[in-house]
């Protein structure tokens, strides 16, 4: 009988004492296995009792392993091989068989001895002093703060750092190009974060200079897509940084010659691939992000830039995010566009141009919003992006289309058309392949050149599709076989069709437009050089029977460009293509 | 730990101790025997008025000399204890003084001399029994029994098992039947009496009786036993008490009660009457009862004097007349002009300067009364560069801030970063420039903390080529090259726990878990020494304020006094019954305190070696000593956060400073002395007003020859102030010369 003075420790079972000794080849009695475990438990006693000194002059509160390896030592004892390590080790029971065991990881030696990432050495031990209570009263800091910098830089690690930052701000576009890559594969670097951290969170100082706040926003996709990097709690300081560029009203924004919408859809871009890789650093910031992005969106004094900012940030949050925030703040929003829009007064050019663009940020916002939820409701499981809101019950996806509809009318109908996706690609989703419900782009379709967005004030040019089309180089599958004069015949064919029957989109009935049209003209701006550029144009629908509302056929589809590229890259994120 | 084991060091110790009294034939020995354990003797010279078991005692250890041919030591004994006729009525001599010899002076207390076997001699398995009362000697009826069993069989007399309980628990009601004044000091009996009663018990093999037992009555003890309890609880075998340190403790000491005259008849009455021979019996044999007339002491008073392993101090330890004073201050010619000078420069008024200055002198010149001789103990000479550290000391002692509850002083904190080695000990050179680093890497590091880098001396063959006649000299010795922030010595093989800095900066001393003290030179910045001798971890080492002078102690419980140029201890102070944890010399070089484990401080003569101070009332082991300035005060800190202020004329505990809620590593008072600061585990430093603490004891003649101080409870009044550190440890205080306090430790985030 176990009385309570004896519970008081730790036992070793009698059991444990034969098991030992069978596996040491000894048979033992019961008398004996009870007599020595006995002994056992007061010798484990006497030694934790011993061991406690050593870490009382070490003047640590935790017991080691090494401590009581120096009170075994003292005694005479064999010490315990194996357990020095700094960190706690968990110790576990199979439920099964009573067993408890130390939970013992398995080292790939060869991947150990071949591996090219060399850890970095501990800091220097060091001592630093700072001024805690001045005359015994308050202090100048906060109560005993400890120095930021734990670590001091290498004389190399400084040179490394001056040099990248040099290039990547530099003028030599080459060196730059060198400098980013090094940043995204250099494994040594970890020191330098909270410096390079410090370097992109100077967006705020040269929001006059596009070309500066470009190449903080490469140096911030090059840290990001560094494997060997731990971004830690920098993320979220990287991510202030560029939901600067995506919302701020930039002072390279009064100039309306600046092209600050592409550096805003490249943040954006970021700002999507950072949530991709670095999920779950910044699922905390989600949240916040997207409030955010709703208070911009919702103040009306913002500038427009700043809406078309956050409506391509919405955008890259994922279509939930749109569905969430930017879908129900529409009808509001959809007035003051609207009287943007309408007034055609010659001061209100700019202005009215700015509102084309967040006009076509938002139908391609809503468009991928349509396709992607008529392609979680063809697929169930879970959605491809966002964080799931229990409290919020989705709009049924023909509602939601009806509502859209209702605003853009046939630009949407048309953008359906003519979308990447077009003839139901995503809708006829068993035979697709699932890559395409990657939202954000991988980190190889990032591209890393700028486009200069086209000027509304193009001439209209009519040119056949494919002449300028990319689709005939291997693409994502969703852009794979596409052209003009096949389009009518795809959409009624699409099986996509059946699931926008109930809505009130006329086309069926209607027939479908048809012409399609390309916008091509040459940019504007020094920078620029008259670049060529074309954007893809479709007639409204004269003959439609619900007549949209009265400012829906006047808008042009905005976003599509037809000019050759190199290489297609996100096919969602049709507001950002390279040039 | 169990040291039993450990033979093979052991006998080397012993090897080397006897070698040393063989060597010196000269007589200047104050050692007594052939082995450090047997330490009975040391303070019995002084007290010849030992009783006849000592006598005995001492007659036995003859004996055994005699058996084995060390006349030379029986001669010295016999000298040493005036046993033969023909005694040196003047045994101890001066010229035994410290560093003029390497003899080791085995010494104990002198009150202690029944702590028969002290630990060393119980872990050497040759380690004669030469020191076991001889009524144990004759019934073990041989001298080759290991000690242990000569020590335990003092328990092999045995009553009925079954009447234990309700021997004890007679007393008990007898206790709780006295009147109010007396209950609180009988009940002082509870505790050692239980002890014995159980390990009787357990010795017997009444394994059921001996567990029943402690469960009736563990409960009604005082809850700062509670450490040493739950070691009994966990030793139910008599082969456990082989080697168990707290038992052996129990044993080998007699736990001391003082219990006021009326008191004690009222006890010794009531066990006669109840002829409780069993009781009574334990009380005669390991209890020391101390008995005074006068006023029963108070349930508070008792409870702030005990809580030491062995129970309080006898009041006859601390009788010993104690010099506290400072020693004067060598005159040194301040070169007043330059002073002026520079004063005016800083702040522009030169003539108040003068006459302070004066007056400082003129102060200093005067021999305190309560100062040792001046050569009490052989002082190292001042060198010329010690003479300038002194002036430099002055002067910055001009621009010393004044302290007060009104004007508190400003702390700087020193953090160890990325010491992920485990930052085990720290120390500040007395001027502040330097500071150093003790790791459990077994690593010492040194910073300089002014823009002073630290350099090493060129080699020898570089020495040779500068021209020694230059004015910079000095200057040119040192090699540009190694200039640096910091250096790392390494050398020692386990953890560093001590370390501490040479008053002129030139040495550091590091004592370490592989049982070695080193000296490290800062002008080479490479190993000097290594002192061996304790063959345990030496917790802490300290250098004397005058240098030359070293204390180091450890787990071997006996503190040693080493001079840097002997590679043996000039002194070894035993009796402490556990580790002695920390180590300090007192500001006039002539003692050194020495705090343990067995919760008790105690104070020894570097002269005579003699313990003439035992401090109880501690409740954890002892973790920080500091002396106030004036050499009349010492604070201490233990684990169980609790600060005590001591009188260390009277011997008399005079404050106790609550607040801090764990282990308290750092102790230091102003350099004025009106403040003492403290820093614990707890991440605080907190301000001690210290002069309202002194002042507010009120020290009366019967007070003081009594030792039962009442003692105010005013910590609260006292506490200054709490800092808090952000999850740094203060391991380390100090102030500087101005004032200013610097703390350390290591950040752990």
């Amino acid at each position: 009988a176990v009385s309570m003075e004896e519970r008081r420790f730790a036992e070793v079972p009698r059991e444990s004492v034969k098991l030992m000794a069978e596996s040491a080849g000894v048979e033992l009695s019961d008398d004996v296995a009870a007599l020595l475990a006995e002994d056992v438990c007061y010798r484990l006693r006497e030694a934790t009792q011993s061991s406690s000194q050593f870490m009382r002059h070490a003047k640590r509160r935790k017991l080691t392993v090494e401590d009581f390896n120096r009170a075994l030592r003292w005694s005479n004892v064999e010490a315990i091989a194996g357990y020095g390590a700094q960190d706690a080790l968990p110790f576990r029971p199979i439920k099964e068989g009573e067993l408890f065991f130390v939970d013992d990881r398995d080292v790939n030696l060869v991947e150990l001895a071949l591996a090219t990432n060399i850890p970095k050495g501990c800091a220097e031990t060091m001592v630093r002093v700072n001024v805690s209570y001045l005359d015994g009263k308050g202090n100048l800091e906060p109560q005993g703060t400890v120095p930021s910098a734990v670590q001091t830089l290498s004389e190399d690690l400084l040179k490394y750092y001056q040099q990248i930052t040099r290039a990547i701000l530099g003028e030599d576009p080459h060196l730059m190009k060198v400098a980013l890559l090094d940043l995204q594969s250099n494994s040594k670097i970890a020191a330098l974060l909270p410096y390079f951290v410090y370097v992109i969170s100077g967006v705020k100082s040269v929001s006059h200079d596009l070309e500066q706040l470009n190449r903080l926003l490469h140096m911030v996709k090059s840290l990001v897509q560094n494997p060997y990097l731990y971004l830690g709690s920098y993320v979220r300081s990287l991510v202030s940084s560029v939901m600067y560029c995506i919302l701020e009203p930039l002072a390279a924004s009064i100039n309306p010659l600046n092209d600050h919408w592409t550096l805003r859809d490249y943040a954006a871009l970021l700002l999507s691939h950072i949530f991709w890789t670095h999920g779950d650093l910044v699922s905390g910031l989600y949240h916040q992000i997207l409030l955010s992005l709703q208070k911009v969106l919702s103040d009306p004094v913002r500038p427009l830039c700043s809406h078309y900012g956050a409506v391509v940030g919405l955008h890259a949050l994922g279509w939930k995010a749109v569905e969430r925030v930017l879908y129900p703040h529409l009808p509001a929003y959809w007035a003051n566009l609207q009287a943007v829009l309408d007034d055609y007064s010659v001061s209100n050019a700019q202005v009215k141009a700015d509102g084309h663009k967040v006009y076509g940020a938002i139908l391609v916002a809503v468009e991928r919003l349509l396709k992607m939820k008529a392609l979680s409701l063809s697929q169930p499981g879970p959605g491809g992006a966002g964080t799931p809101w229990d409290d919020w019950t989705p709009v049924p996806l023909p509602a939601m289309y009806c509502e859209l509809y209702s605003f853009f009318g046939d630009s949407l109908a048309v953008r359906f058309s003519t979308g990447p996706s077009l003839g139901g690609c995503p809708l006829s989703a068993p035979s697709q392949p699932p890559d395409t419900r990657k939202e954000p782009p991988g980190p190889a379709a990032n591209p890393d050149t700028t486009r200069k967005m086209p000027q509304l004030t193009a001439n209209l040019n009519i040119s056949p599709r494919q002449d300028g089309s990319p689709r005939t180089e291997p693409a994502p599958p969703s852009l794979a076989r596409r052209n003009s004069s096949s389009r009518p015949g795809q959409r009624s064919a699409g099986p996509s069709r059946d699931v926008f029957t109930k809505a009130r989109f006329p086309p069926p009935q209607t027939g479908p437009p048809t012409f399609s049209f390309l916008i091509g003209g040459r940019q504007m701006g020094r920078r620029c050089q008259g670049r060529r550029f074309q954007t893809s144009f479709s007639s409204p629908p004269p003959l439609s029977t619900v007549p949209p509302r009265a400012y829906a056929h006047k808008l042009p589809v905005i976003g599509r460009v037809g000019k050759p590229v190199r290489r297609w890259t996100c096919s969602h994120y049709s507001l950002h293509l390279p040039l | 730990m169990a040291a039993v084991q450990d033979g093979q060091l052991n006998m080397e110790v012993e090897k080397d101790i006897k070698t040393e009294i063989t060597n010196d034939g000269s007589g200047n020995i104050n050692a007594n025997s052939s082995s450090p354990g047997s330490t009975s003797s040391g303070g019995k010279s002084k007290s010849p008025a030992g009783s006849g078991e000592d006598q005995q005692t001492l007659l036995a250890v003859l004996q055994f000399l005699k058996r084995n041919k060390l006349t030379e030591s029986v001669d010295i004994l016999r000298r040493e204890a005036g046993l033969s006729a023909d005694a040196d009525d003047s045994p101890v001599s001066d010229s035994a003084g410290a560093g003029s010899g390497g003899v080791p002076n085995v010494s104990a207390d002198g009150g202690d001399a029944n702590s028969l076997l002290s630990r060393v001699s119980i872990a050497t398995p040759f380690a004669p029994p030469a020191t076991a009362p001889p009524k144990v000697v004759a019934a073990s009826g041989g001298e080759d029994q290991p000690d242990v069993n000569v020590v335990l069989s003092a328990y092999s007399q045995q009553g009925d098992p079954v009447l234990y309980p309700l021997y004890y628990n007679g007393l008990k009601k007898f206790i709780e039947s006295v009147l109010d004044c007396h209950r609180a000091e009988l009940s002082q009996v509870f505790y050692p009496l239980f002890v014995h009663m159980y390990l009787e018990l357990v010795y017997n093999n009444h394994e059921n009786e001996a567990k029943q037992f402690f469960e009736k009555f563990s409960g009604d003890q005082e809850c700062y036993y509670e450490e040493d309890l739950r070691i009994l609880s966990s030793m139910s075998k008599k082969e456990h008490m082989k080697g168990n340190e707290t038992m052996l403790d129990f044993r080998t000491s007699k736990f001391v009660l003082r219990i006021s005259r009326d008191s004690y008849q009222l006890l010794k009455r009531h066990l006669q009457e109840r002829q409780n021979n069993q009781i009574w019996n334990i009380i005669q044999e390991h209890l020391y009862i101390d008995i005074f007339d006068g006023m029963p002491r108070s349930k508070s008073q008792i409870d702030a004097m005990s809580g030491s392993l062995a129970g309080e101090g006898k009041r006859d330890a601390n009788k010993a007349k104690v010099f506290y004073g400072l020693l004067k201050e060598p005159e040194i010619e301040v070169p007043l002009d330059d002073e002026d000078e520079e004063a005016e420069n800083e702040e522009g008024k030169p003539k108040k300067k003068k006459p302070k200055k004066d007056s400082m002198g003129s102060k200093s010149k005067k021999q305190d009364p309560n100062a040792p001789q001046q050569t009490r103990i052989p002082l190292p000479e001042l060198k010329d560069s010690d003479k300038l550290d002194k002036i430099m000391n002055m002067k910055e002692a001009t621009k010393k801030i004044r302290l007060g509850p009104d004007n508190l002083p400003s702390i700087c904190f020193y953090s160890f970063l990325n010491a992920y080695q485990g930052l085990t000990a720290v120390d500040f050179t007395d001027d502040s420039s330097l500071i150093a680093g003790g790791f459990a890497d077994s690593t010492v590091r040194v910073w300089s903390v002014t823009p002073k880098k630290l350099r090493r001396v060129k080699s020898a063959a570089d020495l040779s080529n500068i021209d020694k006649e230059s004015d910079d000299v000095l200057e040119r010795i040192m090699d540009e090259k190694t200039a640096s922030e910091s250096k790392i010595l390494y050398g020692h093989s386990g953890p560093v726990y001590g370390i501490s800095f040479s008053p002129d900066r030139n040495y550091l001393l590091s004592s370490s878990e592989d049982g070695t003290v080193r000296l490290w030179s800062l002008q080479t910045f490479t190993c000097l020494v290594g002192y061996k001798g304790h063959n345990y971890p030496v917790w802490d080492t300290q250098f004397s304020p005058y240098g030359y002078y070293f204390i180091s102690g450890g787990h071997d419980r006996v503190a040693r006094l080493w001079a840097t140029d002997h590679y043996q201890p000039l002194r070894m102070f035993a009796g402490h019954l556990a580790d002695i944890t920390c180590t300090l010399f007192h500001p006039n070089s002539n003692y050194v305190a020495t705090g343990s484990a067995d919760r008790t401080i105690r104070l020894w003569d570097v002269l005579t070696g003699n313990c003439v101070r035992i401090l109880t009332g501690h409740k954890g082991p002892i973790h920080s000593l500091a002396f106030s300035p004036n050499g009349k005060f010492m604070a201490s800190g233990a684990t169980d956060g609790r600060v005590l202020l001591w009188d260390v004329g009277h011997g008399l505990m005079v404050g106790e400073l609550k607040g801090h809620t764990d282990t308290i590593y750092a102790l230091k008072f102003s350099r004025d002395g009106e403040i003492l600061a403290s820093g614990s585990m707890d991440n605080t430093v907190k301000l001690w007003d210290t002069l309202k603490a002194f002042d507010d004891v009120e020290l009366d003649d019967f007070t003081a020859a009594t030792g039962h101080i009442h003692l105010p409870e005013n910590s609260q009044e006292l506490l200054l102030g709490t800092y808090m550190t952000k999850s740094t440890p203060v391991i380390h205080l100090h102030f500087t010369r101005r004032n200013l306090l610097l703390a350390a430790g290591a950040y752990n985030p």
